[in-house]
């Protein structure tokens, strides 16, 4: 199965869900969900890149950190992201993330995103051996 | 919801006998509609809100209750400290003291309507909303502790509003017990530039116009008229409350086993009272009260501005601020006696009765006023709590219609610019700086908030005062 992402079902927020051959490209997959509850993927230009590392006891925990870790660069750095690339080593994550400044003009941000939640979660591998990672996002 | 797997205890009080793991029944205020409509996760959240150490009574559900996270947005629980009662991250929700206040202004619609496109326009430009919107206040790191131990007092020293406007905030406006130290420095930095600011969701700032009055004598002791114009402003601690929630939540969850606490659902995530993490989320919790409650202070000075330009016959006095995302120290008498307990309201709002000795002198002889915002294009409501709610559910009401339809189906089911359009054309203007924010806050995505106003009453929970209906809204 190709590396994708799609939004699920939530009655006050909005579930995302990365799919990746491997676990770091599941993981990649759902930070590109959600920056597309933010707006439109393709109206990122990723420009800059920076740096986010997170360590967590187990995988689940490891997502939340790694969506809330990005959550937090785009609320601080005013920055939105749209291509990602992470490796894990053990129980640590590093991951980059490529983007550009929020222009409101540009972007039409459509929500503000709040954190990511145990709500949902999900890691898990598939019977075909591919990578499933979700949870629902506040926003 | 299924209606067999409850007992109907009255007309609009239905119950969920303890079973499994649950400590108390769970209780769900409703009409028989309004239960047949709730997600069979409501169902699941207040059981599993039964189970957790402590919880005194019952769980209860107000009747717009739907699936949130941990807790149904609409529970409230209340734990007590000496009997291994929790706190709740999960409880209180990521938007630490989310709430809405109602302006009054003194003026009768007639007198606005020729310049509503103006204030429409003046709001938009002046009131900072969405995503990547920041404020005009940038504090420093002393700045900053001061907010978090002030609250809305903080921002009336800093110039914004009136000392006055105090005594019409839940806690005079300042929450005491706020510790600073417990704020990580990324919550600090997260909300450096967003003081002022209203975020973007489901938050607004709506100019309303009042439709009806159901209670002449409350209404006239509020200050509300037929045909009067307010402003309601909707919006919490912003990035603060968000990191403050995401940081305890993990810490929390993570803790919980160590604790000895089995969690039915790790949204749940929780910690004794008398825990290191339990004190430790309390004085950073009611820290983002304060943000909050300083948030709105200020929004509140800028719509003055913005009125002042415009409309500067108009004096806008707070009627009330209530918080619906909490969890507070309260006493409340439980069988004959009196106790402290920890009440959690996860999108309910508080909503004393007449008499209660921490409202206003003037307010005491109706009840506290308890503000339930609509969506755009819907109808706001203004009730009022009662003497019996707090044998209903400690003291707590609804807060608002909560969602029919996710983000996803409303963003496909309508466009921005055609509901801005048609909404102008019934006399609503929005302004907002997303189309597609608007299609996803589109009217018809909420629940009825009428039938949830209708129950709230019936069931004894708050008394209708008056109903409100937008005429400009600021979305965020």
């Amino acid at each position: 199965m190709p590396a994708h992402w799609e939004h699920f079902y939530h009655m006050a927020d909005i579930g995302v869900r990365g799919y990746g051959a491997t676990l770091t490209q599941a993981f990649e997959q759902v930070a590109l969900a959600m920056l597309a509850v933010v707006t439109e993927l393709a109206t990122i230009e990723p420009r800059e890149r920076i740096e986010i590392r997170c360590r967590a006891p187990d995988h689940e925990i490891l997502l939340v950190d790694w969506l809330n870790a990005l959550i937090y660069e785009i609320a601080t750095r005013n920055m939105l992201f749209s291509r990602f690339d992470v490796s894990m080593s053990g129980q640590e994550l590093c991951g980059q993330a490529w983007g550009e400044a929020l222009q409101i003009d540009k972007h039409h941000p459509a929500v503000e995103l709040k954190g990511a939640t145990y709500t949902e979660l999900k890691v898990i591998q598939l019977d075909d051996g591919s990578w499933l990672a979700q949870c629902v996002v506040d926003v | 919801m299924d209606l067999q797997r409850l007992t109907r205890k009255e007309e609009y009080v239905w119950q969920i006998e303890p079973h499994g793991q649950m400590r108390v029944p769970a209780v769900l205020f409703a009409d028989e509609s309004l239960v047949r409509d709730m997600d069979d996760k409501v169902y699941e959240q207040i059981c599993n809100v039964a189970m957790l150490p402590g919880i005194v009574q019952a769980a209860y559900a107000m009747p717009d209750a739907h699936w949130g996270y941990g807790f149904p947005i609409g529970g409230v629980a209340a734990f007590d400290p000496e009997q291994g009662g929790v706190v709740s991250g999960g409880g209180v929700g990521f938007d630490i003291s989310c709430g809405v206040r109602t302006l009054l202004t003194g003026l009768q619609y007639p007198a606005i309507e020729a310049n509503k496109t103006r204030l429409a326009d003046a709001l938009f430009h002046r009131i900072p909303a969405g995503l990547g919107s920041t404020g005009q206040i940038h504090l420093n790191d002393a700045g900053m502790d001061a907010m978090l131990i002030g609250g809305a007092d903080w921002a009336v020293e800093q110039g914004f509003g009136w000392q006055t406007d105090l005594a019409r905030i839940e806690e005079q406006g300042r929450m005491p017990g706020a510790d600073p130290d417990k704020v990580s420095a990324f919550a600090k930095k997260r909300q450096r530039n967003e003081m002022g600011t209203l975020g973007s969701g489901n938050h607004y700032l709506e100019v309303q116009r009042v439709s009806h009055i159901y209670h002449p004598s409350a209404a006239r002791v509020f200050g509300l008229r037929e045909d009067d114009v307010v402003v309601s402003i909707h919006c919490g601690s912003r990035g603060l409350g968000h990191q403050i929630g995401t940081e305890f939540l993990r810490e929390m969850a993570l803790g919980a086993a160590g604790q000895g606490i089995s969690l039915p659902d790790r949204e749940l995530a929780c910690a004794p009272i008398n825990s290191p993490t339990g004190q430790d989320y309390l004085g950073a919790m009611r820290a983002g009260i304060n943000c909050a409650l300083a948030n709105r202070q200020i929004i509140t000075h800028l719509t003055r501005e913005v009125f002042a330009e415009v409309l500067p016959q108009a004096e806008l006095q707070l009627l009330y601020d209530v918080s619906h995302n909490t969890c507070k120290e309260e006493h409340h008498r439980v069988e004959g006696k009196d106790r402290r307990l920890f009440v959690h309201r996860k999108g309910a709002t508080r909503a004393f009765g007449p008499d209660h000795p921490d409202l206003p002198v003037e307010l005491q002889p109706v009840g506290q006023p308890v503000i339930i915002g609509g969506s755009m294009g819907t109808a706001s409501y203004i009730l009022a709590g009662t003497k019996q709610s707090e044998q209903r559910a400690w003291s707590s009401a609804c807060h608002g219609a909560g969602r029919a339809m996710s983000r996803h189906q409303a963003k496909r089911q309508w466009q921005g610019r055609s509901l801005v359009d048609e909404l102008a054309e019934r006399g609503i203007l929005i302004r907002s700086p997303s189309m597609r924010g608007v299609a996803e806050e589109a009217p018809g995505a909420y629940k009825d908030v009428s039938a949830v106003v209708e129950v709230a009453d019936q069931a004894g929970l708050a008394y209708k005062v008056a109903r409100l209906e937008p005429v400009v809204c600021i979305k965020g």
